[in-house]
């Protein structure tokens, strides 16, 4: 679970991936992620080529590899799963210092590592050269839902306020000596969590008061449009085809 | 006359009722100050003037139109209102999208927009401020930013909950000066007295649910047994001899 | 449960992702009449909500903590479709934000997380609270809906798996793992729903969608005095139908794109790899043999096996809709 407040994702910056419009980064990625995907897992060197790419658009965008490590512990508890298929899995089996491990789960072990890994940190470059709004934005002009785009804006939006919300009523509980040790304790944190919802469901009212007393009708009005060139989705491209040329080419 | 109430009331959907048959005129150009406790049902009343909330019973009036279904667009056009949370009511990314909203939605766009959003924020004063995200600023410039989303949308009356609440002194002084210096009718609710002897001339109490008293506002807080019955009281060492005297 | 990319073959999560995106696309059509023009803002807040819920772990057993998932707190607060929205907004925010869960098993991750959960939690609520509907049925409701959502969606995690997983493992022992532990993050997650629900109807009973109706009439009291009396707001009595109907169909649809990709052809794409020549290499050397493992039968269970698997827990859905249906007609004439 990424925890934290959403504007220390994003780096300010002002290189080329940064100023590439959001639509052709979204695609760039997402792109990226299903060559990543596609790509049979015996072929070690295309995953290493895969790598170099992402350290190419790293340092490009001047993000350094600091950062990109340490957001990477959301990948954690999968890399625990991962660790535990070839205990687990079937079929012929080799020992390595005294542990039987199946051979097949290896493999399937370093397919998932490989891909999630490199799935990441993508998605951590995304993040990290583009402005939450641009995001939205971008993801607007890929044709996504009006109402999706719109959810997700009044989240993000609201998403400091009500963790913040949150972390208060833990720090109210812990400060008169409350401690979540077991099951049994689990309703207390469930009527912090009602008591959440009725504060967020009661905000989002408000905010809709507020937005009907402005004239809302129930479509929001498009204020800023970001369109890209020809030059700048080709700059976008880069990644996946490049990505492509080192699986098919290599 | 602009603002006319008759007899309103209003149950919310749980069973609580906040007004029980409130009457009041407000005059094109005044400013009125709305005083009450807590729970008094200032906001809940506030939110009838531009059809937020509809009357469960008798009704409201604006510049003659009776608000309804079919008059709510002209309604809010009229009416702006600016929301006790100014968390609630900048709810777009950024002060420049927030501003434009009222006034999108009223269909102005391109260069007439920005025109207008720019005077808005200058109005204001927190022009330097329109491509911040709202959650960035601080508690009293939201508070500005929020009377900003209103003023762009030019309304004739402007409707104020609580606009002096969690305010630090200087912040709550600058927001004084920008609303001494609107010439639109202003309907402020507060209960920071002498805020409201400030900038009001004319004052209303409402307690439990109905206008408990009406008058210069000075009169009102001149009278201590009126506000010690109404749970409302001068800050210490303050204290305002009767007018005419 | 987030799933991170490669955990399942490009073939199983694109059909993943057109089962979520159809999911999603009825989801749009009918929340809006769930929350009409508040739809946004409020979905939005209850997305804010869903992922700062998330955060709160509860201990398991032993040494382990679940996190609420809030799938099934989601529909019998806010209904079902707007559920879907939000959980999906989360995911995708999730993805995209916070590099947390694949950008490729999205798909996988809202057709679960969302659409199973949501679909089965609002499908044992309504069955429960049809029954009786009181405070005490609704929180009990809540319970059981919550609880019996998350294992059936391990379930539905197992049975992808069995089918597009990359993993060599045997499909029955990761239906009994992730049933096993998710029987018991389901408690947690029952519990905390059923509260949160509780304590939700003890101060704003009017903000939970599964208790619509449940408002007494409103009394106004004038200056003068007189009385007058509002009756409650109608609630709608929306039919199950169209959503048990829509549940069926995108169930159907997730058995049937998911075989169908399953039997046993090669990836799309590694199959064009294979077609032109890339793969030979691969065929034949040392690797090969464990190269072809996940297509023909996945970790000892034949393909057709999990299909069928698969169609089984469909059929039943179509009989839960059917059962719904028939009371449902009783109740009506
Ligand atoms: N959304 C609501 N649902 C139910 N009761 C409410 C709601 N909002 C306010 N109330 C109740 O209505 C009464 C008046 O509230 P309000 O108008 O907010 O008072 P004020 O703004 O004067 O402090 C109070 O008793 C309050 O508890
Ligand atoms: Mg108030």
């Amino acid at each position: 679970m990424g925890a934290g407040h959403h504007h220390q994702l994003f780096r300010a910056g002002d290189t080329v991936v940064h100023r590439l419009p959001p639509q052709c980064k979204l695609v760039a990625v997402v792109a990226f992620a299903v060559v990543v995907v596609a790509t049979p897992r015996e072929r070690f060197w295309v995953f290493g080529g895969y790598l170099l790419l992402l350290a190419a658009v790293a340092a490009v965008a001047r993000v350094p590899a600091r950062f990109v490590l340490r957001r990477m512990v959301v990948e954690l508890p999968f890399v625990l799963f991962a660790f535990a298929i070839p205990v687990i899995g079937l079929g012929e089996r080799v020992t390595f210092w005294g542990i039987s491990l199946s051979v097949d789960g290896l493999w399937a072990s370093w397919n998932i590592l490989a891909k999630a890994t490199l799935g990441v940190i993508a998605s951590i470059l995304l993040a990290a050269t583009t402005e939450p709004r641009a995001m939205l934005l971008g993801a607007q002009r890929l044709r996504m839902p009006q109402l999706l785009v719109q959810i997700a804006t009044f989240m993000l939006r609201y998403l400091d306020v009500v963790l913040d919300a949150m972390r208060r009523m833990k720090v109210a509980r812990e400060s008169r000596g409350f401690q979540a040790r077991n099951l049994r304790q689990a309703p207390v944190l469930a009527k912090s969590a009602g008591a959440l919802f009725i504060r967020s469901y009661e905000r989002g009212e408000r905010v809709h008061l507020a937005m009907l007393s402005r004239g809302y009708t129930g479509t929001m009005p498009i204020y800023r449009e970001i369109s890209a060139d020809v030059g700048q989705w080709l700059t976008a491209a880069a990644l996946p085809v490049a990505a492509a040329a080192v699986l098919f080419l290599s | 006359m602009t603002l006319e109430v008759r007899d309103l009331a209003y149950a919310y959907p749980d069973g609580t009722q906040a007004l029980f048959g409130v009457n009041l005129t407000i005059a094109r150009g005044e400013r009125v100050a709305l005083l009450g406790p807590n729970g008094a049902g200032k906001t809940t009343l506030v939110m009838h003037l531009n059809g937020i909330l509809t009357a469960g019973h008798g009704l409201v009036r604006v510049a003659g139109l009776q608000v309804g279904k079919e008059t709510m667009g002209e309604i809010r056009r009229r009416v702006g209102l600016v929301f006790q949370d100014p968390d609630d009511q900048l709810f777009m990314p950024t002060v420049r999208e927030d501003v434009a909203f009222g006034p999108a939605n009223l269909g102005v766009r391109g260069a007439e927009l920005d025109r207008r959003v720019a005077e808005a924020l200058d109005r204001v004063g927190m022009r330097d401020a329109i491509d911040r995200p709202p959650h960035h600023l601080s508690f009293g410039q939201r508070r500005r930013v929020a009377v900003a989303t209103v003023l762009a949308m030019d309304p004739e009356i402007l409707v104020l909950d609580e606009p002096s609440s969690n305010l630090d002194p200087a912040s709550r002084r600058e927001l004084a000066e920008i609303l001494k210096n609107l010439d639109v009718t202003v309907l402020m609710v507060t209960h920071d007295l002498p805020y409201a002897l400030e900038l009001c001339e004319r004052a209303l109490i409402l307690s439990d649910g109905v206008i408990a008293a009406d008058g210069p506002t000075r009169d009102l807080l001149a009278d201590e047994a009126l506000l010690t019955a109404h749970r409302l009281e001068l800050p210490y060492g303050f204290a305002i001899p009767a007018s005419g005297t | 449960m987030h799933v991170p990319d490669g955990f399942f073959t490009a073939t199983v999560s694109i059909g993943a992702a057109v089962v979520a995106a159809a999911g999603v696309g009825v989801a749009l059509r009918r929340a809006k009449q769930e929350l009409d023009d508040r739809t946004a803002p409020m979905a939005g807040l209850v997305a804010a909500f869903i992922f700062a819920v998330q955060m709160l772990n509860f201990p398991v057993a032993a040494g382990t903590s679940g996190h609420l998932l809030g799938g099934a707190l989601a529909a019998i607060l806010v209904g079902p479709y707007t559920a879907v929205l939000c959980v999906a907004v989360v995911l995708l925010v999730q993805g995209f934000f916070f590099a947390d869960g694949g950008l490729t098993a999205l798909g996988v991750n809202i057709t679960l997380m969302g659409i199973v959960t949501a679909a089965v939690a609002w499908g044992v609520f309504r069955l429960i609270t049809r029954v009786a509907r009181n405070r005490a049925a609704i929180v009990a409701g809540s319970f059981v809906a919550a609880l019996v959502s998350v294992p059936v969606a391990a379930l539905a995690f197992a049975v992808l798996f069995a089918i597009g997983g990359t993993a060599p493992i045997d499909a029955g022992s990761v239906a009994a793992a992730m049933g096993g532990v998710h029987v018991l993050i389901g408690i947690g997650e029952g519990l905390i729903t059923a509260v949160t629900v509780s304590s939700v109807l003890a101060v704003r009973p009017d903000l939970v969608y599964g208790a619509r109706g449940l408002a007494k009439p409103l009394v106004l009291r004038t200056a003068t005095g007189e009385q007058v009396v509002t009756a409650p707001e109608e609630p709608q009595a929306k039919p199950i139908r169209p959503f048990l109907v829509g549940a069926g169909i995108v169930s159907l649809l997730l058995a049937g794109v998911v075989s169908f990709f399953a039997s046993g052809s090669p990836d799309g794409l590694e199959r064009v790899a294979e077609d032109k020549g890339f793969l030979g290499q691969a065929g034949d050397h040392l690797f090969g043999g464990f190269a072809l493992a996940d297509y023909g039968d996945v970790g000892g269970i034949p393909v057709g096996v999990a299909g069928v698997i698969g169609v089984l827990i469909t059929l039943a859905v179509g009989l839960g809709i059917g059962y719904a249906l028939r009371r449902r007609r009783k109740v009506t004439t």
